[in-house]
C-alpha cells in the first residue's frame, strides 16, 4: 500500500475517477480471452479456424508472424538496431538463433542506413523487414522512405523494379513515461505519401495477420506497433499462418447513433467510453478500427456515418493535419455522407504539442475526453 | 515495459556492430584489462597500443593518398607492369563509347538551349571514369548511378534511341514520362533508375549488394557471385547517406564498389568548401574499407582499379571497396547552370586542352597504331548521324498515355486513385479548350474506367 504522495506523477489516476480508470486488458472484449472467440473471426481461413490457439501478447504475436515469414520465404530478412539478441521489446527473440545471422542481424546505429539498405535489398528481390527502434527515430530515414521507397515503382516504370518486399516496423504511441522521444505516432506524415501503405494493429491477433499481409504485400508498408500493448494486450492467437486484409476497416461494434473511428491503442479507450456513454445516455455507438490508415477504407466509414449521422475520430497523435483531418474532410466531401450528417465531425486527438513527460495524462485522448465527445455529439445535435 | 525502455537507454550508449557473422557473445572475462598490458582490451579498439606520449594525430602530417596512373597525359605508359587487357577492337569500341557520350552531350546541350528538351546534363571530362569502370564489370553486376554516368549506360549497351526516348519522355521511355531528362534506367542492363536526391543510392547499393551475396549463398549453383557498383560525386559524399552506406557495407560484408567521381565542384561549390580532409578516399580507411585513388582521366587506370576492386569485393565472402577517381568537371553543372559565374573560363579551357580523358586514350591508341585522324573524323561523323537520327525519331514519337500519371504508385491502382483518374477525365471532357491532350497516346481515353493499365 503506497501513500498518495509516493505515487509517481506519471501514473497517477485520481481515486474518484469513474471514466478514467485503467484499461483492464484481461477483461476487454476487444481481446479474444478464449479460443472460441479467437476462432470465430470470419476473416480467418477455414484451416486456421479449425486449428489451435495460443495465448500471446502483442510482441509474441509479432515474433510469431516474423518467424512464419522467415520460415516460409528465404527472401525474408530482418534487421535493425539490436534485433539479433531479440530486440529491445523482445519482438525478434530467438529469430537469429533459428534462422541464422545472415538473415537476422544487427545494423550500425543509423536509421537512414537501415532504410536505404532495406530499399536496396528489396529492389534486388529480397523481402526485408527493417526495424526502427522507436517511431520517434524514423525521421533520419524519412528521405529514404518518402523520396525513394514510395516512388521506386513509379519512377522505374517499364523497368518494373519496385521495393514492394519492404516492410518497416516501428514501436509507436504513448507508454506513460516516454516523453518527447519515446511516445510519438508519426503515421499522418506517411499518409501524405502516395506509394506507402501505413498499418497500425490493435491487438495480437490483428498484429500477426496484418504483419504477415504487410510482408507478403508488393507495396512498401510502414507498420506501426503500439508499444504500450506489447505486454499489456494478451489474447488467444491462432497458431497457424493467416493474413488479414490491408486497406480494410473492421467494425468492432455495431451502433446507430454515432460512429467512432480509431486505430491502435485508443480503441480500448473508445470501447470504455462507449460502454459508459451507452449506459448513461441510452444511445448506441458504432466502433470502427481503421487498421490501415492509408490507403484507408473510406467505404466502410462512409456507410457507417450515413447510418448514424455522427462521427468522432480518435487518435493519439496531434490533431493538426492528423488522420482525423483526412477522415473528417473526406466525410464532408462525400455528398451522400455529408447530407446525412447531424453533427459536426469531431476529432479527439493529442493537443498540438510535443508529448511532455509529466503531461501525457492530459494530452492523449482518454476515456473522459472520448466520452465527452460522444455526449456532445448525441445530446447537442 | 519499463525494463526494456531502460535497456534501450543503456544500449544507446554503447553499441557496436558485430564484425563476424556469428552472433557476438562477449564474455565479461575476455574484456578485462590485464595488469601491465601493452595494448588495449577495450572492446571498441582492440588493436591499439598504449602510449605514454600524448599527441594528437594531425591530418596535415599524413601524406595525401597517391593517385594511381597507368598512362600519362601524353598517352605514354608510366606503370611498367601495365598491360592492356583488351583486344584492339575492344579498345576501339570503348573509345567510341566515350566519343559517343561527348558527341551526344554537345547535341543535347544545344537541343535544350533550343527548348527541344527541358533539361540536360553533360559529362564532359568524366567519360573515362564511367566507360573505364563499366568496362571492368560483368553484365550481371548491378549498378546504381547518380546522374553524370551516361558513359556507364553506353558501355553496358544503351543505344542512341534508348537515351533519346528518355530525354524526350516519349511513349518508349521506360520511365513513362515521369522523370526529368537524364534520369535513365534499365532493367535489361541491371542499372537502377536514376533519382535526383543525392547519395540515396549509396546505402541502397549496400543493401542490394547484401541481397546478391545472400542470393548466391542460397543458390550457389544457379546464381553467380556478383557485385554492385555505386557512382557518386564528391559533393554527394557529404550527405549522411554516404556515411550510412560505407559503414553498413563494411559491417555486413557487402560486395559493393563505391566509385566517387571527384571532379572538383558540386555545382558552384569547390572542394575546399566541401571537405577539409584528404578527399573522399581518406575516409574509406576510417570505415575499414580497401581504398584506392586513381587518375580519372586515365581510362586504363580506372579500368585496372575497377577490375581489381571487383575481385576484392568478392573476397572474404564479400566486402566493400572505395575508388576515388580524380577528374575535372569541364562542363557546366547542367543546362540550368552557367559555371563562369563561379570559375574562370581560362581554368576550364586549360583542363580541356591539357588533360582530357578522350584525348589521352586517343594518343595511346595512336602510339599503338590503331587509331588516326581519319578514323577519328569518321567515327565522330558516324556517331553524330546516329545521335541525330535517334533524336528525330524520339522527338516525333507520341507522349506516353495520360493514364501513366496514376499507374505504378502501388502495385494495383487504389480506389482513391481510380476515382481521381476518372475525375480528371471528367474535367478534360467538360473543359476541352483548357487542356491539350493531342500528343498523349490515346488522348483522354486512357483515363477511362475499365482499361487495363497502360
Amino acid at each position: 500500500m503506497t501513500w498518495k504522495w509516493q505515487r509517481a506523477a506519471y501514473s497517477s489516476l485520481p481515486p474518484s475517477a469513474r471514466l478514467n480508470v485503467p484499461i483492464d486488458y484481461s477483461a476487454t472484449p476487444l481481446l479474444a480471452q478464449h479460443n472460441q472467440t479467437a476462432l470465430r473471426n470470419p476473416e480467418l481461413p477455414d484451416a486456421v479456424r479449425g486449428g489451435p490457439t495460443q495465448r500471446m501478447n502483442l510482441f509474441q504475436a509479432i515474433n510469431d508472424a516474423l518467424s512464419t515469414a522467415l520460415s516460409e520465404d528465404e527472401r525474408v530478412m530482418i534487421f535493425g538496431e539490436d534485433v539479433a539478441f531479440g530486440g529491445v521489446f523482445r519482438c525478434t527473440t530467438k529469430l537469429a538463433e533459428t534462422y541464422g545471422s545472415q538473415r537476422v542481424f544487427n545494423t550500425p546505429l543509423c536509421e537512414q542506413g537501415i532504410m536505404g539498405f532495406a530499399i536496396g535489398a528489396a529492389a534486388e528481390g529480397m523481402r526485408p523487414v527493417a526495424e526502427i527502434q522507436f517511431a520517434d527515430y524514423v525521421y533520419p530515414a524519412f528521405d529514404q522512405l518518402v523520396n525513394e521507397a514510395a516512388k521506386y515503382r513509379y519512377r522505374d516504370g517499364a523497368c518494373g523494379r519496385h521495393v514492394g518486399g519492404l516492410t518497416v516496423r516501428m514501436p509507436c504511441g504513448g507508454v506513460g513515461h516516454g516523453a518527447l522521444y519515446h511516445s510519438q505516432s508519426p503515421e499522418a506524415l506517411f499518409t501524405h505519401i502516395p506509394g506507402l501503405r501505413v498499418v497500425i494493429p490493435r491487438s495480437p491477433i490483428q498484429a500477426k495477420g496484418l504483419l504477415l499481409s504487410a510482408i507478403r504485400s508488393n507495396d512498401p508498408v510502414v507498420f506501426l506497433e503500439p508499444k504500450i500493448l506489447y505486454r499489456a494486450a494478451v489474447e488467444q492467437v491462432p497458431v497457424g499462418a493467416y493474413t488479414l486484409p490491408l486497406s480494410k476497416a473492421e467494425i468492432l461494434k455495431a451502433g446507430k447513433d454515432v460512429t467512432v473511428v480509431s486505430y491502435g491503442q485508443p480503441l480500448y479507450n473508445c470501447w470504455a467510453a462507449i460502454d459508459k456513454a451507452e449506459k448513461d445516455l441510452g444511445i448506441s455507438a458504432e466502433l470502427i478500427d481503421l487498421r490501415t490508415v492509408y490507403p484507408w477504407d473510406k467505404d466502410a466509414v462512409f456507410a457507417s456515418v450515413r447510418k448514424t449521422g455522427r462521427c468522432i475520430v480518435v487518435h493519439e497523435s496531434m490533431v493538426n493535419a492528423g488522420v482525423g483531418a483526412e477522415v473528417a474532410a473526406s466525410i464532408q466531401e462525400d455528398e451522400q455522407t455529408f447530407l446525412k450528417l447531424e453533427a459536426p465531425v469531431q476529432r479527439v486527438a493529442g493537443w498540438s504539442v510535443p508529448t511532455g513527460l509529466l503531461y501525457e495524462r492530459f494530452n492523449l485522448p482518454d476515456v473522459a475526453r472520448i466520452y465527452d465527445s460522444i455526449k456532445k455529439a448525441v445530446t447537442e445535435y | 515495459m519499463k525494463r526494456s525502455l531502460l535497456r534501450h537507454f543503456a544500449a544507446h550508449s554503447s553499441k557496436h556492430a558485430a564484425l563476424t557473422t556469428a552472433i557476438p557473445r562477449r564474455l565479461a572475462s575476455s574484456l578485462s584489462q590485464r595488469p601491465n598490458a601493452q595494448n588495449v582490451s577495450f572492446p571498441g579498439a582492440v588493436k591499439s597500443d598504449f602510449t605514454n606520449v600524448m599527441s594528437f594525430v594531425q591530418p596535415a602530417d599524413i601524406a595525401a593518398l597517391p593517385t594511381y596512373r597507368a598512362i600519362d597525359a601524353e598517352g605514354e605508359p608510366v606503370d611498367s607492369s601495365f598491360v592492356a587487357d583488351l583486344s584492339d577492337s575492344e579498345i576501339v569500341k570503348l573509345y567510341r563509347d566515350m566519343l559517343f557520350v561527348a558527341v551526344m552531350d554537345l547535341t543535347m546541350f544545344d537541343a535544350q538551349r533550343q527548348g527541344r528538351v527541358s533539361f540536360y546534363m553533360v559529362s564532359m571530362g568524366e567519360e573515362a571514369v564511367c566507360v573505364g569502370s563499366a568496362s571492368a564489370l560483368e553484365k550481371d553486376d548491378v549498378v546504381f548511378c547518380q546522374y553524370r554516368e551516361q558513359g556507364v549506360f553506353r558501355q553496358r549497351g544503351f543505344t542512341a534511341i534508348d537515351f533519346m526516348n528518355q530525354l524526350f519522355s516519349n511513349s518508349q521511355d521506360p520511365g513513362r514520362g515521369r522523370n526529368m531528362p537524364v534520369h535513365y534506367g534499365s532493367s535489361k542492363l541491371n542499372i537502377h533508375t536514376v533519382s535526383s536526391p543525392l547519395a540515396t543510392q549509396l546505402p541502397q547499393a549496400s543493401g542490394a549488394a547484401y541481397a546478391l551475396k545472400i542470393q548466391h549463398q542460397q543458390n550457389p549453383g544457379s546464381v553467380p557471385p556478383r557485385v554492385v557498383v555505386a557512382y557518386f560525386g564528391e559533393g554527394a559524399a557529404s550527405e549522411g547517406d554516404f556515411h550510412a552506406a560505407l559503414n553498413i557495407a563494411a559491417t555486413r560484408g557487402c560486395p559493393v564498389i563505391f566509385l566517387c567521381r571527384n571532379n572538383g565542384y558540386a555545382i558552384s561549390t569547390p572542394t575546399l568548401e566541401q571537405y577539409r580532409g584528404d578527399g573522399i578516399a581518406s575516409r574509406g580507411i576510417g570505415y575499414g574499407i580497401d581504398t584506392i585513388r586513381v587518375d580519372g582521366n586515365d581510362f586504363w587506370a580506372v579500368r585496372a582499379a575497377t577490375k581489381r576492386a571487383r575481385q576484392l569485393a568478392l573476397q572474404d565472402g564479400g566486402k566493400p571497396v572505395l575508388i576515388e577517381a580524380m577528374t575535372y568537371r569541364v562542363s557546366h553543372h547542367s543546362t540550368s547552370d552557367d559555371s563562369f559565374a563561379y570559375r574562370a573560363k581560362v581554368e576550364v579551357e586549360e583542363w580541356k586542352r591539357r588533360d582530357n580523358p578522350i584525348a589521352r586514350l586517343r594518343k595511346w591508341m595512336e602510339h599503338k597504331g590503331i587509331w588516326s585522324e581519319d578514323l577519328e573524323q569518321e567515327a565522330r561523323q558516324e556517331i553524330k548521324r546516329e545521335v541525330l537520327e535517334a533524336f528525330r525519331k524520339a522527338e516525333a514519337d507520341k507522349k506516353p498515355a495520360l493514364r501513366n500519371m496514376f499507374t505504378d504508385v502501388y502495385e494495383d491502382m487504389t480506389p482513391e486513385l481510380e476515382k481521381q483518374m476518372h475525375r480528371l477525365h471528367d474535367l478534360l471532357e467538360r473543359y476541352p479548350d483548357e487542356y491539350d491532350v493531342t500528343g498523349f497516346d490515346g488522348g483522354k481515353k486512357s483515363l477511362q474506367k475499365g482499361l487495363n493499365d497502360a
